[in-house]
């Protein structure tokens, strides 16, 4: 593959989409999927047969406003629709080319301003099974570029001045830790994916995988050339099948045009990616415990240092990233790394999907500049709280995160301003919630699954989310006395300190972050016996006594 | 041992000591007498940092670092007593009697319980969280060795004992968090394994009444896991 190869396939596809007048691209995304949106896409294509229009119906991944779903894009107008069923097939193909179906409007608002798709520029556009596709937008020229311009250390000099942070959560500097691995020598070097989204709420990587699943390949390949890696892994749950479906077809189609195999691009350069499906464990997306999970062992962490950069898969140098980190290469690479870092804040570059969820007006998929503040994302891209209801809190991070009330709606989004306001940027879920809420509940949930996700190898974690659960499970039974909130806060404490990975090191942030906003609603479950959310089912012989 | 390991100088608790660059914290401390509480480590296995007991302070580190598998460098400033490790340390102590059935007064390990002995040794009167009392089974299928999993603190030193030691590998870890169990084999009944060779390793490293003798009466249950490190020293002619 060189340059004038990748031209004549983008041309080839740009010829393809010139023989029709108009494009119906459908999202079959798993969300609009569950509501048939593949009948749909057979419909339409069925009707514009039948009306002689000359239509190309294309299924793509999520264009984002899932609450309106099915969506429907149509080009050139670049007119979208909203809960789409069969039966508006005929009206939607007759609509082409005049006035748009008026009843289908989405009435999305406000919903795409301010938002910057960088991550998702190609979904709504393109077939996620179709190669040339992604090609025809600019695909597969970054690697094409790093292989053939660039050597290895230019391509991270690129990551580094980007100021690209791991979108996984942790936000540690991407270019820092190509660096690193490229730096430590060895033999056998190994490109990770991390595609175990498991946080409560949180559909970005699914959606990316899903709707894009070339732009990942794609910048595990880069990487790989950066680090001088040969095999790389994309480690994806079980649970999202038509991810796994859409890799499985993503990397043979790469394959098949020379983009994973030997001699990529006529280089010395070789580098292939297999599949393993996690077995439905939270705690495997811990670097540690994935790896060993991949190792075929027990999903279980294991204490850093050692850190995969130095010995990760089979003791060998690993490169791990998320997969938004990876999307987030090729468009680094085609306009390079000034053009990433001057989207975003001073410390904190470039956009971020989030999975904007709860009780919220547009529940869906944004990709917003860092920088932009919770208010502008919840009321301005998602409408705010549906049925005249109270904004509460919003929550970010899952169960690593927190809850930050109302005076934080300012808070502009970066990783060092989410952490000190008691919550964390996390993988990009966003859990809104209204005064129906329970916050001492909420803690609840997440106390929960902390406790069932826990791997069990360290006891801080195993015993001592057991411990918090049973001691909020009181509160909220109105049972707990103030002994059981001191108690709480300082299980909080030795479960942070002292537990071996970042599950259990961060299993107290719902509660802590709770605490620290909503102390009032657990002294009410404590002193006056009553969920002032009227959530929480309180103990009759609690109340009885109080009363 | 290829090469002559360099030297480290360091402090623990205040105190210059030097140690050899592969040796961790923990080994440090012991061969000075500064005594970190352990419980998962033991002299001759793999380390697995997950009884979280030797945690110490290192000047300049964010969090609280295991000393089994924290190496020695140049000029860490460690600290292995302060009372807020110590509350740590009880507090962990306190999370393990709790989670399972630890009734010394009827353990076969009653006056030779590892567990026992640190609460002991870090002055744990009592236990301030509520115990969870699990319905756990007990099996004493096997002809010699009972496994009974009400004291069982999942330290794992028994599955490695049985893969590193014994090259057995009978012994696995089932469940996950508060429902992890050690089981032998597929979760067969321990005296229906076929890997199993008795050897009965792992019922000497065990640290708690979890593993014993069938033979063993009341509290004379003495281990003997010194056992480890010279079996160590006769295969490899390691150095220990």
């Amino acid at each position: 593959m060189n340059t004038e190869e990748l031209q004549q396939i983008a041309a080839g596809g740009q010829e393809e989409r010139d023989k029709f007048d108009y494009e119906v691209n459908v999202c079959m995304g798993t969300s609009c999927l569950s509501q048939h949106s593949d009948r749909i896409r057979d419909a339409i294509a069925k009707e514009a047969e039948a009306c002689g229009k000359k239509c190309q119906v294309r299924r793509t991944g999520c264009m984002g406003p899932c609450a309106a779903g099915p969506m429907i894009l149509v080009e050139p107008a670049g007119k979208l629709y909203g809960h789409v069923r069969e039966g508006d097939a005929k009206d939607i193909v007759e609509a082409l080319g005049g006035e748009p179906v008026a009843r289908l409007d989405p009435e999305l608002g406000s919903y795409f301003e301010g938002q910057n798709f960088v991550v998702l520029e190609n979904v709504g556009h393109i077939d996620p099974e179709k190669i040339d596709e992604y090609i025809a937008r600019g695909g597969y020229q970054a690697l094409l570029k790093a292989l053939t311009e660039m050597n290895p250390a230019s391509v991270i000099e690129q990551i580094s001045k980007s100021g690209l942070r791991g979108r996984g959560g942790g936000g540690y500097p991407t270019g820092l830790k190509w660096d690193t691995v490229a730096k430590v020598k060895g033999a056998q070097k190994y490109v990770i994916c991390n595609g175990d989204e498991g946080d409560p709420g949180a559909f970005m990587d699914r959606s990316v995988l899903e709707s894009d699943p070339q732009r990942v390949i794609e910048g595990m390949a880069i990487a790989a050339y950066a680090i001088g890696a040969s095999k790389g892994y994309i480690y994806v749950r079980a649970e999202y099948p038509l991810a796994v479906q859409r890799l499985t077809m993503a990397l043979r189609e790469a394959r098949r045009r020379g983009f994973l195999g030997n001699s990529i691009c006529e280089t010395q350069f070789n580098f292939d990616i297999d599949i393993r499906l996690g077995a439905g464990a939270f705690v495997c997306g811990e670097e540690t415990a994935l790896i060993a999970s991949i190792e075929g062992k027990r999903g279980t962490p294991r204490p850093r240092p050692p850190y995969p950069a130095v010995s990760g898969l089979w003791a060998d140098p690993t490169l791990i990233n998320n997969v938004e980190t990876f999307a987030n290469v090729p468009p680094i690479i085609r306009h390079g790394g000034e053009w990433f870092s001057s989207m975003g804040t001073a410390r904190s570059k470039g956009t971020k999907v989030f999975a904007l969820t709860g009780k919220i007006q547009r529940t869906g998929l944004v990709e917003v500049p860092m920088g932009m503040t919770l208010r502008q994302i919840i009321f301005g891209i998602g409408g705010g709280v549906p049925d005249g209801r109270k904004f509460k809190a919003v929550q970010t991070g899952g169960p690593s995160g927190g809850c930050m009330p109302e005076e934080h709606l300012d808070l502009s989004i970066s990783y060092d301003a989410l952490i000190s306001a008691g919550s964390m940027m996390g993988s990009g879920g966003m859990i809104v919630m209204d005064d129906t809420s329970c916050m001492v509940s909420v803690a609840r949930f997440f106390m929960e699954f902390c406790m069932t996700e826990s791997c069990g190898k360290c006891v801080p974690c195993r015993a001592g989310t057991v411990q918090m659960f049973e001691l909020l499970t009181k509160i909220t039974k109105g049972e707990a006395t103030h002994r059981d909130l001191d108690r709480l806060t300082e299980l909080c404490e030795v479960v942070g300190a002292t537990s071996l990975c970042g599950l259990g090191q961060t299993a107290p942030n719902p509660v802590l972050s709770t605490l620290r906003y909503f102390k009032h609603e657990y002294l009410a479950h404590i002193d006056e016996k009553r969920c002032p959310a009227g959530v929480c089912e309180l103990s009759p012989a609690a109340v009885e006594v109080h009363a | 041992m290829s090469a002559e390991p360099n030297v480290r100088t360091l402090t623990i608790n205040g105190e210059e000591i030097s140690a050899r660059s592969d040796q961790s914290i923990l080994e440090a401390a012991r061969e000075h007498n500064v005594e970190i509480p352990t419980l998962c480590h033991l002299e001759g296995l793999s380390e697995v940092g997950a009884c979280r007991l030797c945690l110490v302070e290192v000047k300049g580190a964010r969090r609280l670092l295991p000393a089994c598998v924290t190496q020695v460098a140049e000029g860490m400033e460690v600290t292995t007593h302060s009372p807020k490790i110590d509350r740590y340390r009880t507090m962990i102590l306190e999370m393990y009697f709790a989670e399972r059935n630890h009734v010394c007064s009827v353990c076969v390990a009653n006056g030779n319980c590892e567990l026992q002995d640190l609460s002991l040794k870090l002055g744990m009167t009592h236990v301030e969280i509520p115990y969870q009392y699990p319905q756990l089974p007990v099996d004493a299928s096997h002809p010699r060795f009972t496994v009974d999993h009400n004291r069982c603190v999942l330290c794992t030193r028994c599955v490695r004992v049985c893969s590193e030691i014994e090259g057995a590998n009978t012994w696995g870890v089932m469940g996950r968090g508060a429902q992890s169990l050690v089981i032998t084999d597929l979760k067969q009944p321990w005296g229906d394994s076929e890997t199993c060779t008795s050897c009965g390793k792992c019922v000497q490293v065990c640290p708690t009444g979890a593993l014993f003798e069938k033979t063993s009466v009341g509290n004379k249950t003495r281990k003997h896991p010194e056992f480890l490190p010279y079996l160590r020293i006769m295969r490899e002619g390691e150095q220990p």
